[in-house]
């Protein structure tokens, strides 16, 4: 089923949670609602399950096939398992409170039931009690009920943001599977971007009721529209630049002779990489960055002055001072895990933070209160 | 010192107990005791005997009666009342709290008192009613509305906070599942404050039927028609009828006792 919403808009009291949203969900996608807490998107999608009644605007659904059942599943972020029934009872309630006329014989109920059951993997816990499971459980078990009224929209509010995290993870794959398998239209909203990245096929990012940005997870990720989605979606540095009439960034405290291809690029990714999507970008060949001026005789004072941002992972290292490099000391290392964050200061006291490749820090023999050379590079600039 | 130290609480302990233990002896249970002896004082034929007696059997049936109408009404406006108050946002909510809350900030006297001025024969409706030929106060009808009125805080205040914590999720669960609004509370929303609801119709009931003060002022006293058990058992004291009194009183007693146990039933269910 496709939903279109238009121009919708709610306010609670002295709150305005929506401001003229507009978006429309295809057929069979599985969509991400991604922002902090405030931006409306657990209210936009209360508002499609028909929770809550838009002030202004509506929402409107096209199904390919009427279907008696029940068009809407929901899994709250609590998932709101009727505490009194037993895992059965709750995943049947749906199909049991249906007019006599459509209501299943016993036996359907019980075999549909044990079906979905199945799916989730809790066949053996079917005459728990919800307070007799994990959350991990309670969550599956909230989901086989949406499911058993054979919805055509699926709606999760932070399905999994009261798991820890290794549940959270599996949880994560496996309900990416299962709508694989389904093609249900699936929204959930979420406020952690790794999430929002894994799972969906498209993220709108949230701020304040307004949408910000809506595109698939490399759009946002790589094409930022705004300030605010950079820096929602990952850390960042932020350093001075002139910008060019030509649209090249110099930074202002660098040397500015431009210098392409630092030493180490290949391994100083992040989690990032491990998303299908993104490895393909790390392919041998890399582009070269824009961000440095080719003329090295460019006068800086030709440009404007701008603030330029660049994410952690993007930081190279040099040893010695190189052109377009700004100095800093290692202040912190954190050397956890095959990515070494690092933190650092500049003579001007600003923080940066790094992510370099173990294997690349071993190399350069990085230690703490050493002094470097970073080269930001793929840097942003936002009006 | 060090040995005072561990010693003194346990003394202390041990007083505190005994204080409180015949704080209890003497304040509630010999009280409780003191009705049954004086009741079976002159045997257990007069017992029956005054139990029988006509205006005893009235003023029984009368007070089952006034309860009888008082729980339900309570029942029913106290689940609806918390139920809005608990999970909807509407003007006048703070408004209706505290009118709930006014049974028990008012004395009962008071509360017998302003109904007398509102329906007696002098009242603000009085000559309405009496044109109409309608009797509310010295009749069951003053009764009924005065006893609605003392116990109506119970069912709600017992309710309220139950609700508020259980949110509205779960009910959102049950009608996203395709329940209807009846479904919904059959299945949902009863089954989950069904304990709370028992406890508070327990101590409205208790209430209903042992309420002395608002229903003196409204009752006018008539022997075998107006009379409930507190006023019958006040009457038969005044008179001079101890083991009458005492006997009628001990139906009351009675009916204390199992709603204590039913209490603890209750609670004890609760809290598994």
């Amino acid at each position: 089923m496709s939903i279109a919403i238009q121009n919708v808009s709610k306010r609670f009291r002295e709150f305005q949670a929506l401001k003229d949203v507009s978006l429309i969900i295809k057929d069979g996608e599985l969509v991400a609602l991604l922002g902090p807490s405030g931006s409306g998107k657990t209210t936009l999608l209360r508002i499609i399950a028909g929770l809550e009644q838009p002030d202004s605007g509506k929402v409107t659904t096209e199904t390919r096939i009427k279907r008696q059942a029940n068009s809407v599943g929901f899994v709250f972020q609590h998932y709101a398992l009727f505490k009194h029934m037993s895992v059965f009872e709750n995943v049947a309630f749906g199909l049991r409170v249906r007019k006599k006329a459509q209501r299943l014989s016993e036996e359907q109920i019980h075999e549909k039931v044990m079906k979905l059951l199945g799916l989730v993997h809790l066949e053996s816990y079917h005459a728990r009690f919800p307070s007799q499971l994990s959350g991990g459980q309670r969550q599956r078990v909230a989901l086989a009920r949406a499911l058993a009224v054979e919805p055509q929209i699926l709606l999760l509010d932070e399905p999994f943001g009261a798991l820890d995290a290794k549940v959270r993870k599996e949880l994560r794959r496996w309900m990416r599977r299962l709508h694989e398998e389904l093609h249900i239209t699936t929204i959930f909203v979420t406020h952690d971007q790794e999430e929002a990245m894994e799972m969906s096929d498209r993220v709108v990012v949230m701020s304040q009721g307004k949408i910000e940005q809506l595109g698939t997870p490399e759009e946002v990720y790589l094409q930022p529209a705004n300030g605010f989605v950079y820096d929602f979606l990952g850390h960042y540095n932020e350093f001075a630049a002139w910008q060019l009439p030509d649209g090249t960034l110099l930074l202002q405290e660098g040397a500015q002779q431009a210098k392409p291809a630092p030493l180490f690029t290949e391994s100083s990714t992040k989690w990032i990489r491990h998303i299908p999507f993104v490895s393909r970008l790390f392919a041998p060949e890399r582009p070269t960055p824009q961000s440095y001026a080719k003329d090295t005789h460019t006068s800086p004072t030709a440009g404007v002055p701008v603030k330029v941002f660049c994410r952690p992972h993007e930081m190279y290292f040099y040893i010695t001072q190189e052109p377009g490099t700004v100095k800093a000391t290692i202040v912190h290392m954190n050397p956890a895990g095959p990515l070494v964050k690092i933190e650092l200061e500049r003579d001007n006291g600003a923080l940066l933070d790094a992510e370099l490749a173990k294997t690349v820090v071993d190399k350069l023999q990085l230690m703490k209160h050493q002094a470097v050379y970073v080269m930001p590079r793929n840097m942003k600039v936002f009006a | 010192m060090k040995h005072m130290a561990a010693h003194e609480p346990r003394l202390m302990r041990l007083l505190i107990s005994l204080i409180a233990i015949s704080a209890i002896l003497l304040l509630i249970l010999l009280p409780v005791i003191a009705v049954f002896v004086e009741a079976f004082s002159r045997g257990a034929d007069v017992y029956v005997e005054s139990l029988a007696e006509p205006d005893a059997q009235a003023a029984i049936w009368l007070t089952v009666l006034v309860a009888l109408i008082a729980v339900p009404f309570n029942l029913v406006f106290g689940v609806a009342a918390s139920w809005a108050i608990a999970k909807f946002e509407f003007a006048g909510k703070r408004l209706l709290l505290t009118l709930i809350d006014l049974p028990f900030s008012v004395s009962p006297v008071i509360s017998g008192l302003a109904f007398v001025l509102v329906f007696g024969a002098h009242g603000l409706m009085g000559d309405w009613l009496v044109r109409h030929g309608i009797e509310i106060i010295f009749a069951v009808p003053g009764l009924v509305i005065t006893t609605v009125f003392v116990t109506f805080p119970f069912v709600a205040r017992e309710l309220i906070p139950l609700m508020q914590e259980q949110g509205r999720e779960e009910e959102e669960a049950a009608i996203l599942l395709g329940a209807s609004a009846w479904q919904m509370f059959r299945h949902v929303t009863l089954p989950n404050i069904r304990l709370g609801l028992l406890y508070g119709v327990l101590l409205c009931n208790a209430r209903a039927m042992g309420e002395f003060g608002a229903v003196s002022v409204v009752s006018g006293h008539i022997r075998g028609e107006t009379t409930t058990i507190p006023l019958y058992v006040e009457m038969l004291y005044n008179e001079y009828n101890f083991a009458a009194a005492f006997a009628v009183a001990s139906v009351l007693t009675l009916l204390a006792l199992v709603t204590l146990a039913a209490k603890q039933w209750v609670e004890r269910k609760r809290h598994v």
